[in-house]
């Protein structure tokens, strides 16, 4: 029946799948050229996104893989209030950077490895475990900091700024290179590496992953980790960029990041991820803001077109996806068949 | 007398009061197929999972080719070449039959000298080699499992299990779920199996294909062993009464 080869020669093809999305993307980018060409035709709005895009990105690259886990992560925000803390604290009071910058990162892993062992080995399902997590870890933030925002204005002069927000060539932010960096290594360990491999069949059936001999608990603890570990450093390059610590500096990320995600194919089901997907997700969604509200819309209409942007997104990506390549039609006959109530195994 | 390859020895798995499998012992031998019957909830699922390092028994002890075997975990059962092929629990639905057939023994090379990673192409080429040895044609090795249909599938499931040179196949209830061309091709595969002389514990419900394939047969019901037959010396009929219970067999056949 299907003597169609739908994949490409290689497993590389993730690129060719993130296709559909980069063309959104450039489509978007092009309509506020139209609508805003004094804004999105100069270099300084891509230069702010360049500034601004790499925290959700570097959040969605690691969430990327948590999804195609079949888990979720709701606690990295209070993962960002509770690293950023402990950076920015630990700098005030020591003057020290690398110190601090060492131990927001353990202290981000360390959550992140609590969430992996109540998932995995508790056995509590992620979104209960991460949610309450999201609570306990930003409610012991504001317990610590007595819920004050805190200046670390004098990290402008330090060699960690420069490192992680500066301005290369006094143009572009270095933080950007970080989520670069991040983004090459995830793709690789997702397409290349055994590690991905097994995230990807964990997704798709757990079971089937137990039993054919992969760790699923030791790799589920790292998943949570590495993901606790990147709120973590997203967390000291937002402190350092703002120059400022302050309690609630995480939660306005949840939405957007999982909205990258999702906007990049990343399956919700698991057992398929796209980190191409999650960069250019991540630069649509944070592109969105800046082009309504320069093309004259207004912020109030953001959220209503972040919306309309992640429905259609996700819709295209079921519609591709489930038809595997072959036609519409085997697409309406699966969808007509779920809605008889069939079982969609 | 040759040595057994697998022999469990008064193996007994208990779910909280329910003993699912009850003191079982049983015996296979290089280059035989043993029939594994019983009904539905008689614990042959339970026992072959025992054995394949799934779960871990309460009682007993295994042996496999003569020597007593603890197994942690599913890997420590595939290191020691015992195969098995779930009846529900066969592939990764969203890869492709490649990956599946490698599934958590993944072949790599060393990149940069130091990170090892997949070898596709290696891959691939192996997965295309065990294929044709089975004569099995699946459209292409990039599709994705699910749209394979039931026979391409419990091929590729198979392929897996022998790429890795087997010691011991277990196959629970190979047949289930395929058309009546695709059956008598996975059976096709049991006796070519057979004839390179690796062992095969094989579960169904379908006696015609537990007769045309076996060589001797293992009752179960109620977690314990009821009977063992020789194949060719009983019948489907013996075989039933054996597992339903014969008490009940002759009430059914009582006239009015």
């Amino acid at each position: 029946m299907a003597k169609i080869d739908i994949k490409g020669e290689s497993r590389g093809l993730t690129s060719i799948e993130a296709l559909p999305i980069i063309l959104v993307y450039i489509v978007i980018v092009v309509v506020f050229m139209i609508t805003a060409p004094e804004t999105f035709l100069g270099y300084r709005i891509y230069q702010s996104f360049m500034s601004t895009v790499p925290i959700p990105l570097i959040l969605g690259l690691g969430l990327t893989l948590v999804v195609a886990a079949g888990e979720i992560d709701l606690s990295f925000p209070s993962i960002i209030a509770f690293s950023g803390f402990i950076f920015a604290s630990l700098y005030k009071n020591t003057g020290q950077t690398l110190m601090p910058f060492i131990v927001a990162l353990i202290a981000g892993a360390a959550v992140g490895f609590v969430n992996g062992v109540l998932v995995a080995i508790v056995g509590i399902p992620s979104i209960i475990a991460t949610l309450g997590g999201q609570f306990l870890w930003s409610g012991l933030t504001v317990i610590l900091s007595g819920g004050l925002a805190w200046n670390v204005r004098d990290v402008r002069n330090e060699f960690i700024h420069r490192l992680f927000v500066g301005r290369i060539g006094g143009v572009l932010p270095a933080q950007v290179l970080w989520a670069l960096l991040v983004a090459v290594v995830l793709w690789f360990i997702l397409n290349r590496h055994k590690f991905g491999e097994h995230v990807l069949f964990i997704g798709d059936n757990s079971e089937v992953a137990r039993v054919m001999g992969v760790n699923v608990p030791g790799t589920k603890i790292i998943l949570f980790t590495l993901m606790g570990t990147l709120a973590a450093l997203s967390a000291v390059i937002l402190t350092l960029e703002m120059a400022t610590f302050w309690t609630t500096q995480g939660s306005g990320m949840l939405l957007i990041t999982m909205a990258a995600v999702f906007i990049g194919g990343t399956s919700i089901f698991g057992g398929k991820g796209s980190i191409f997907g999650t960069f250019f997700g991540s630069f649509i969604v944070g592109s969105l803001e800046a082009g309504i509200v320069a093309t004259g819309l207004g912020g109030f209409w953001t959220r209503f077109v972040v919306g309309l942007v992640l429905i259609l997104a996700v819709a295209l990506h079921s519609a591709l996806g489930r038809s595997t390549g072959l036609s519409a039609v085997s697409f309406l006959s699966f969808a007509f068949r779920k809605q008889k109530g069939g079982d969609s195994s | 007398m040759e040595n057994a390859t697998l022999e469990v020895r008064s193996l007994t798995k208990r779910f909280g009061g329910l003993v699912a499998v009850d003191h079982m012992d049983m015996q296979v031998y290089p280059g035989e197929v043993v029939g594994l019957l019983g009904d539905n909830g008689a614990g042959k699922s339970t026992l072959i999972k025992m054995v394949s390092g799934v779960y871990h028994p309460d009682e007993g002890r295994i042996f496999f080719q003569g020597k007593e075997v603890k197994m942690g975990t599913p890997m420590d059962a595939l290191e020691l070449g015992i195969e098995t092929l779930y009846q529900d629990l066969a592939l990764a639905e969203n890869l492709d039959a490649y990956s599946n057939i490698f599934l958590g023994r993944e072949k790599t090379k060393p990149f940069l000298g130091f990170i090892k990673v997949l070898d596709h192409e290696s891959m691939r080429e192996e997965s295309k080699k065990v294929l044709n040895r089975l004569e099995i044609e699946i459209p292409s090795l990039h599709n994705q499992i699910k749209t394979l249909s039931g026979g391409q599938r419990q091929a590729v499931a198979i392929g897996r299990s022998i790429y890795w040179n087997a010691k011991l196949l277990i196959l629970d209830e190979p047949t289930a779920a395929l058309g009546v061309h695709e059956q008598r091709k996975v059976l096709d595969l049991v006796r070519l199996l057979r004839s390179q002389n690796i062992p095969i514990i094989i579960i169904s419900h379908q006696l015609y294909d537990i007769f045309s394939v076996t060589d001797r047969l293992v009752i179960m019901r109620r977690g314990k062993k009821v009977a063992e037959r020789i194949t060719k010396d009983t019948t489907p009929d013996e075989v039933v009464g054996l597992i339903i219970g014969s008490e009940e067999v002759e009430r059914n056949n009582r006239p009015g």
